[in-house]
């Protein structure tokens, strides 16, 4: 049996790489990747907590699949901003599309 | 050792040394391959935690979905990745230190708490009772969703459509 912590320490070095990558990157899509990331390191702990500690409730598995399916809404959508942006101003580095900055 | 540890090792160290990869390539190609590749290791995770049917969704949603939908993206705006361009901000090491920070925070965490384990095991049919609930306790939460893709997909067609200018 592999212990519960095991899990959640991977999930914890996925969600910082997956931070270190949305707060680091220039480039919008790999952005995106960044946030796939930390959201995927959210599925794991939320299916392990399920396992270990509450099996015959299947409120973890049902969140998780919420999780993704907000996911891929927010992919469609994030993309198809992207590609919009570059269309229009031939970029997708984040630091360029700085129209409403102060 | 028992041999669904040395699996687990495996799949985690495979896991994480792509999810490295994807934020430090230099080819964003590369990085969605290797998006690709973590998001495998995940569903391996779901199927070491006894969660088939997730597993099963991992690999159709993200692999199949996201994960070509990203591949798109790479390709619709290649001739500007094509210049040599930096890929990390100014920032970049401040992000690297609040990420570390976060790590050592989140694994004291977890290495020093004690957690309740159950015992019990998973039940045996599982995804017929992960449908039952889908369809009585989260059916509000259900359809809420299926309302949230609805919009997602209207959404992103407005937003990409090639707006030609009206010609009379």
């Amino acid at each position: 049996m592999i212990p519960l912590s095991w899990y959640l320490i991977v999930a914890a070095i996925l969600f910082c790489i997956g931070l270190y990558g949305a707060l680091a990157q220039r480039n919008a899509i790999t952005i995106l990747m960044g946030i796939e990331l930390m959201l995927n390191a959210i599925n794991i702990n939320l299916v392990a907590f399920w396992r270990y500690i509450t099996p015959d409730v299947l409120t973890g598995q049902v969140f998780a699949i919420f999780v993704i399916t907000v996911a891929a809404a927010e992919a469609a959508i994030g993309l198809a901003l992207i590609i919009s942006i570059f269309r229009n101003r031939d970029t997708v580095i984040v630091e360029e599309v700085d129209m409403m900055r102060w | 050792m028992t041999l669904i540890q040395v699996v687990f090792v495996i799949l985690a160290v495979a896991a994480i040394g792509s999810a490295v990869g994807v934020v430090t390539s230099k080819n964003i190609f590369y990085s969605a391959l290797l998006l690709v590749a973590c998001l495998f290791m995940v569903a391996g995770f779901y199927v070491l935690l006894e969660a088939p049917f997730l597993a099963a969704v991992q690999v159709l949603v993200y692999v199949g979905a996201i994960a070509v939908l990203i591949i798109f993206a790479v390709m619709l705006t290649e001739s500007m990745m094509s210049k040599k361009a930096r890929a990390r901000n100014d920032q970049w090491w401040v992000a690297l230190v609040v990420a570390i920070c976060l790590a050592a925070v989140l694994l004291y965490v977890v290495v020093t708490a004690t957690w309740q384990v159950s015992p019990a095991a998973p039940p045996t049919d599982a995804i017929a009772a992960l449908g039952k609930a889908l369809m009585s306790t989260y059916v509000l939460p259900f359809e809420v969703a299926s309302v949230l893709l609805l919009m997602a997909l209207v959404g992103s067609i407005i937003i990409a459509r090639e707006e030609k200018p009206e010609e009379e």
